[in-house]
């Protein structure tokens, strides 16, 4: 039916530019320092539950009820504690590592991953179950006739796609644009090079963390306000699924994550609809087609064949 | 010479101050009634193996107060000749494997007389076989899986599998047809799309209801299964819209159950959820729940009950931070007949290792009336009390809508 179709295609899309935009912090991350930062899902949930805490602790009833006012706050909120924790982050457990073997800062990642989530899980009230978040969007579903039915589509939703493709845009714009982002592909390509142009490649791996860590500090706000609940799980789940789609999208490229994404989406929602087992084997689906990738095309949709480096 | 003369002051002091701790810990312990108990005989443990954390933690907690209720009374009247009790908590965060964990630290407690728990189904399955090693009775106030008491087979070869465990908490193989026949017979709903969360407790409600609904003659137009620590739903919710279903059904538990029931009206579809006792708690509503969805429970509500009046009372007297929840009641009623049994196995003996069969055998003798009604124990280990009740949402909470006792 083609009304069921188009609602798959909807939640698909409504996930995927969620999990493309965590995939974007995956792929810059690994474009500027080849580390895979495990912790960044927990980066998700972190921003999450600090923007919830200051919405809950801080903000006046008055302001909370408007959402025009409450949900920027919340934005700004959520990306920067996630920023705080990013920036503390990668200061004290991936800097003093950043010369030993690969393998080190992978598995301090993990640890981090697992430090943050048992450190909201026992400081955070009531964060050993689900937690309720505030509606701070239209709530509502617009309906769009379609022949044999209806294709509901969320306004929470819309917000979630119109934000990560804008910020999207936003981040290609500036890493291809700006100074900046000039400064940080040279990095990626050769960090000792760029020292010698002037180069200060600390400023830039901070910057990079901070870049990732404020969109997914914002999707974590944006995940909250659009299933009204967030829960400590949600960075470890969504996190595998950025990493995914940023491996899928080819990793260290930014058109290359949120493609990732949209894909990861479109499978997990069509999968669960029209292949064999229904819904509870869409995550099975999910990795078959990395595996796929992995198989036939190593290095993701838009990715370059790694180069040896002299 | 001083150093000996510094060595009997600290003692002297040290003494002192034992003897004061004590006095005060008497003044605080509830007056002249617990400090005139006679407790020579040592401490005695009432276990306990619920979730203190984890997304339901909101009902363990409500589990460890009204069990602590329980074995505070006891204390304060002397119940248990001798001895004095204690409740000793333990945090299974709904996780199987913890909950086996917890039990393994219980059952190497030679003083532990019985354990109150589990809350869900598939903890009990771990911590049952680690508790009859030891001979000690188990009494859970929410296990409501058929098979923990009459083995795999239970529709057609029901048989024992734990002559330790007890429960004071009807089944899913009667909460399940209950809450068919309210759905498909009061409230006329005939189309019927079923999902669960694929746990012991939530499949096996899912499936107890299905073959209900289908006798009374409604269509279950689809059966689905969802992640316990999903979020989204909006996979699942396309599909059964579909379909047309004019109500759901959940196998599972709230945290799950509230943001299902919130994304099936964002998915276009304005039907009501229902599901078993694991919805029925004060954070469904936040957590998505909708003015209308359903729940059975076991029991009727403590509230409802005289026989609870003085269970409630206590309760708020003794200022837990948390409420009772769901299954207070039931708990309270747990761990008094776990100490009424000890009272009665004990006799004018002492405890040893050896008494926990007589505590087994005076449960299964249990005639007991409690703050949740009466309750006997069948040759299974089960309630024969099949007293259960409908609630449904209104504003933000559920509330009881009606009573009644299952009968087949």
């Amino acid at each position: 039916m083609l009304s069921t179709f188009l609602s798959q295609v909807v939640n698909g899309l409504i996930l995927g530019s969620l999990i493309g935009l965590i995939a974007l912090g995956y792929t810059m991350v690994y474009g500027i320092i080849q580390l895979i930062n495990f912790a960044h899902g927990e980066i998700f949930m972190v921003g999450s539950y600090g923007g919830l805490a200051m919405f809950t602790y801080l903000l006046p009833t008055a302001i909370q009820n408007q959402w025009w006012f409450a949900l920027p706050l919340l934005l700004v909120a959520g990306a920067a504690i996630a920023v705080i924790v990013a920036v503390l982050m990668e200061r004290f457990a991936y800097r003093p590592l950043r010369n030993a073997p690969r393998l080190a800062p992978l598995i301090t990642a993990l640890g981090v991953s697992v430090a943050l989530q048992e450190a909201v899980r026992v400081f955070y009230p009531n964060a050993t179950a689900a937690v309720p978040f505030p509606k701070v969007f239209v709530e509502g579903t617009l309906a769009i006739p379609m022949g044999d039915g209806i294709v509901p589509i969320r306004y929470t939703g819309m917000l979630i796609i119109v934000v990560s493709l804008v910020l999207a845009f936003a981040l290609n714009a500036f890493v291809n644009g700006s100074r900046m982002g000039r400064a940080m592909r040279a990095t990626s390509q050769d960090r000792d090079v760029a020292r010698l142009m002037g180069i200060d490649p600390d400023r830039v791996i901070v910057l990079t963390f901070v870049l990732g860590a404020a969109l997914a500090g914002v999707a974590g706000i944006l995940y909250g306000a659009d299933l009204g609940l967030i829960n400590i799980n949600i960075g470890l789940q969504n996190g595998l699924f950025a990493f995914t789609a940023a491996v899928l999208g080819g990793i260290g490229n930014i058109k290359g994550a949120v493609a990732g994404g949209l894909v990861i989406g479109l499978v997990k929602t069509l999968g669960g609809q029209y292949l064999p087992g229904g819904t509870p084997y869409d995550y099975v689906w999910i990795f078959v087609v990395l595996i796929a990738v992995l198989v036939f095309r190593p290095q993701g949709f838009f990715g370059e064949t790694e180069r040896v480096r002299a | 010479m001083s150093r000996r003369r510094a060595v009997v002051t600290a003692a002297i002091l040290a003494g002192a101050l034992v003897l004061s701790a004590c006095g005060t810990n008497r003044e605080e312990g509830g007056g002249a009634a617990a400090g005139a108990c006679d407790t020579s005989k040592g401490t005695l443990v009432v276990g306990l193996v619920a979730p203190l954390s984890g997304p339901l933690s909101a009902l363990g907690l409500g589990m460890q107060n009204s069990a602590d209720l329980a074995v505070d009374q006891a204390n304060q009247n002397c119940t248990v000749p001798g001895y004095a009790l204690r409740l000793q908590a333990e945090d299974d965060q709904s996780m199987p494997a913890i909950a086996a964990n917890a039990a393994t630290r219980l059952a190497s407690d030679p003083n532990v007389v019985g354990v109150v728990g589990t809350l869900n189904s598939s903890t009990a399955q771990t911590v049952q076989p680690i508790l009859q090693q030891r001979g000690i009775v188990q009494v859970s106030p929410a296990n409501t899986n058929p098979t923990l008491t009459q083995g795999e087979a239970y529709e057609t070869a029901p048989a024992r599998p734990f002559e330790n465990y007890f429960r004071v908490a009807t089944t899913d193989a009667v909460q399940g047809p209950f809450g068919a026949q309210y759905l498909v017979t009061t409230a006329g709903k005939k189309s019927i799309a079923v999902i669960d969360d694929g746990k012991t407790y939530g499949a096996g409600l899912a499936a107890a209801f299905a073959a209900e609904a289908e006798r009374l003659g409604a269509t279950i137009v689809a059966r689905e299964k969802v992640g316990e620590n999903d979020t989204d739903f909006s996979g699942v919710v396309t599909t059964i819209r579909a379909l047309n279903p004019d109500a759901v059904y959940y196998g599972g538990e709230y945290p799950a159950a509230g943001p299902l029931s919130a994304q099936i009206l964002a998915g276009g579809l304005d039907i009501p959820v229902m599901g078993g006792d694991a919805l029925i708690n004060a954070e469904y509503v936040p957590l998505g729940g909708r003015v209308g969805d359903l729940g059975t429970s076991v029991g009727a509500p403590a509230e409802d009950l005289e026989s609870a009046k003085q269970f409630i009372a206590d309760y708020a007297a003794a200022n837990y931070v948390e409420g009772y929840e769901t299954y207070g009641a039931l708990t309270y009623d747990s761990a008094n007949i776990i100490i009424n049994s000890l009272v009665t196995a004990l006799g004018d003996g002492d405890w040893s290792e050896d008494t926990r069969a007589a505590v087994v055998s005076a449960v299964q003798a249990t005639d007991f009336e409690g703050a949740a009604g009466p309750v006997t124990f069948d040759e299974f280990g089960d309630t024969t009390n099949k007293l259960l009740t409908v609630y449904t949402v209104e504003g933000d909470a559920f509330v009881p809508l009606e009573t009644g006792t299952f009968e087949g």
